[in-house]
């Protein structure tokens, strides 16, 4: 059970084994496949223990409260057959995307439920939205945890919390 | 059914030449001047759903809300009263609360500092020689009429007119089915509001709710992939029935196809071997009531003009634009149903807000639909579907199928008459 919460306090050194250039790397994929609406790319980069948290300024506890994007493995599964099946209307057509990180930090080590211990990263990003209705431009901070997994990274934990998650939001069909 | 289509006509308004009963006319939907004419003869006047009790639980508590486009602090004072009030300071109308929510005996205006309970009270004002005296004839604004049933709150900013009840009618009957899933007899909305910002009128939204045709086609991605049965709630076949509950209510009535399969929890997608414990405590407070009440399920109802309660989950829509509102969406949540609640707010995020695999789409629909009807010509927007076979029910209640538009025009009944109405 990957832990929901992300507080600092609870967070051990930064790991070994982690190679800057190699996780720059692999957010950056991570960035072009979900741009790319490249779904099963994106969806082989995650562990079986995923989740992917977009939460809303209020929530504390997601299981009580409610979150734009609050998605298990299995719910990721979910969620990109809909858009595969092409009549997802909020993403058919998809998107045109294109979204930059920055200020990208190594933030120390979290145990997880397999015994070894993720690198938690965090990263700023900037997303411009391109579809009929216009042009939005989404950012935030978003929070990693990557895993090493028969030599690869995968991705275990991915939580973007917008700048603007207090407020009405429009429709987030894309992979954020 | 000519006679029934007639019968809409023919009040002298200009209203007569916009709404007929089989059909309404685009402009209704782009117009900004009728749209300045709906805050003031529908949001600003007439019962408006604003939040519930339980989102103010303590003394002190308070939540900001919208109630057509003015800015609403519901609170609860030392006494445990409640109270809408509007955030405007009665000296130069700057906001006097800018957090979402918290907990204040006061609220102190920024700007000169006036300081006012949470039951409105002016209770100081800086250097008050200027004024020659300590006291002001002044207080913050508030919703003049506040009721609440069942813990949901409205407010009316006419200062007479029917009560809440009365305005209810009917479907207050479907919000005591909602809060009879709870083995106390009792909701809660604390799980928070996802902010859904729609670029479409508020009536299309309104007019969907209870439109049983579209599920099929707007849902297909999500019923095809998850194999959910919903989606034959809403067929051609069904079994469930569009009930047009008066007052601009109406409601899906799922029952008939529930008492099909008779099975308690199938209308939660769940079984009763997976929520012992609930369903434990529901036999225990129903007795043999609690079978019939776990096989049926939840409401999905319309509430004019803003509350829509679909099964496990609950929509307050508030307007901004003619061409834009703003949708908020929580989880119900049922007292002492600890089981159920968790798995409500799981379903309810996959289903709702921005991201939700089925409001989404609904939100694409309203959206593009907004954007079809800058297209002037055929002028109107059809709402006949049904017409052929409505019937009136053992109730009283004009019927018709699980795909008519039975709701849309009820809907569009009562707003003629609120449009029209003397002030």
């Amino acid at each position: 059970m990957t832990t929901t919460l992300d507080d600092h306090a609870t967070l051990g050194p930064v790991p070994d084994g982690f190679d800057r250039w190699e996780v720059e790397q692999f957010l950056y994929r991570e960035a072009r496949y979900a741009d790319e609406s490249d779904y099963d790319a994106w969806e082989a980069l995650w562990t079986e223990d995923a989740l992917y948290w977009v939460p809303v300024a209020a929530t504390d506890d997601p299981s009580r409260t409610m979150s734009v994007i609050y998605d298990n493995r299995s719910r990721i599964a979910t969620r990109l057959k809909q858009v595969r099946t092409g009549k997802r209307y909020a993403q058919a057509p998809p998107s045109n995307l294109r979204r930059l990180l920055s200020n990208i930090e190594f933030l120390g080590g979290r145990a997880n439920s397999g015994g070894g211990i993720d690198l938690e990263v965090g990263a700023n990003f900037l997303v411009l939205e391109s579809r009929a209705r216009g042009n939005h431009l989404w950012g935030g901070r978003t929070t990693y945890r990557l895993r090493r997994c028969d030599g690869d990274l995968r991705l275990a934990y991915k939580k973007v919390v917008l700048v603007d998650n207090g407020q009405p939001i429009p429709t987030l069909g894309f992979l954020i | 059914m000519t006679s029934l289509i007639e019968s809409a006509a023919a009040t002298g308004s200009p209203y007569d030449k916009l709404i007929k009963r089989d059909k309404v006319h685009g402009s209704l939907y782009t117009d900004s001047a009728i749209f300045t004419e709906e805050l003031r003869r529908i949001w600003y006047r007439t019962w408006v759903f604003v939040g519930h009790e339980s989102e103010v639980a303590q003394p002190g508590d308070y939540v900001r809300k919208r109630l057509g486009l003015q800015d609403v602090i519901m609170t609860r004072d030392r006494d445990g009263e409640l109270h809408l009030l509007l955030n405007r300071c009665a000296h130069r109308g700057n906001q006097v609360c800018d957090d979402a929510q918290g907990n204040s005996s006061t609220f102190r205006c920024p700007y000169h500092g006036w300081t006012y309970r949470n039951d409105g009270e002016l209770v100081g004002f800086p250097f008050f020689k200027g004024y020659g005296q300590r006291k002001l004839d002044l207080s913050l604004g508030r919703v003049p009429r506040m009721d609440t049933y069942r813990g949901f709150v409205f407010g009316s900013f006419a200062a007479d007119g029917p009560g809440l009840v009365e305005h209810l009618g009917a479907a207050a009957g479907e919000i005591d089915r909602l809060a009879q899933l709870s083995p106390e007899g009792a909701v809660e909305l604390t799980a928070g509001w996802l902010q859904h910002k729609t670029r479409a009128n508020w009536k299309l939204l309104a007019e969907n709710e209870t439109d049983g045709y579209h599920p099929q086609f707007v849902h297909g991605s999500i019923f095809g992939v998850t194999g959910s049965p919903i989606g034959a709630l809403y067929s051609d076949t069904s079994t469930a029935v569009t009930r047009d509950l008066g007052q601009g209510h109406s409601e899906n009535d799922l029952r008939p196809e529930f008492r099909k399969f008779a099975e308690p929890m199938r209308w939660f997608g769940t079984t009763e071997a997976r929520v012992p414990d609930y369903v434990a405590a529901m036999r225990e407070h129903y007795g043999e009531e609690a079978d019939k009440i776990m096989i049926e399920g939840g409401p999905h109802v319309m509430i004019f003009p803003n509350l829509f309660i679909a099964e496990i989950q609950v929509f307050n829509i508030q307007p901004v634009a003619v061409g834009e509102c703003i949708q908020y969406s929580t989880a119900v949540q049922l007292v002492a149903a600890p089981e159920l609640n968790r798995r409500m707010v799981s379903q309810c995020m996959g289903s709702v807000g921005p991201a939700g695999m089925l409001l989404a789409d609904d939100t694409e629909m309203y959206e593009r639909n907004q954007l079809g009807l800058e297209c002037l010509t055929p002028e109107w927007l059809d709402v006949r579907r049904g017409l052929n076979r409505e019937k009136v029910d053992e109730g009283g209640f004009t019927v018709g199928g699980a795909t008519d538009e039975t709701g849309m025009r009820g809907f569009w009944s009562h707003y003629k008459m609120l449009m029209e109405a003397e002030l």
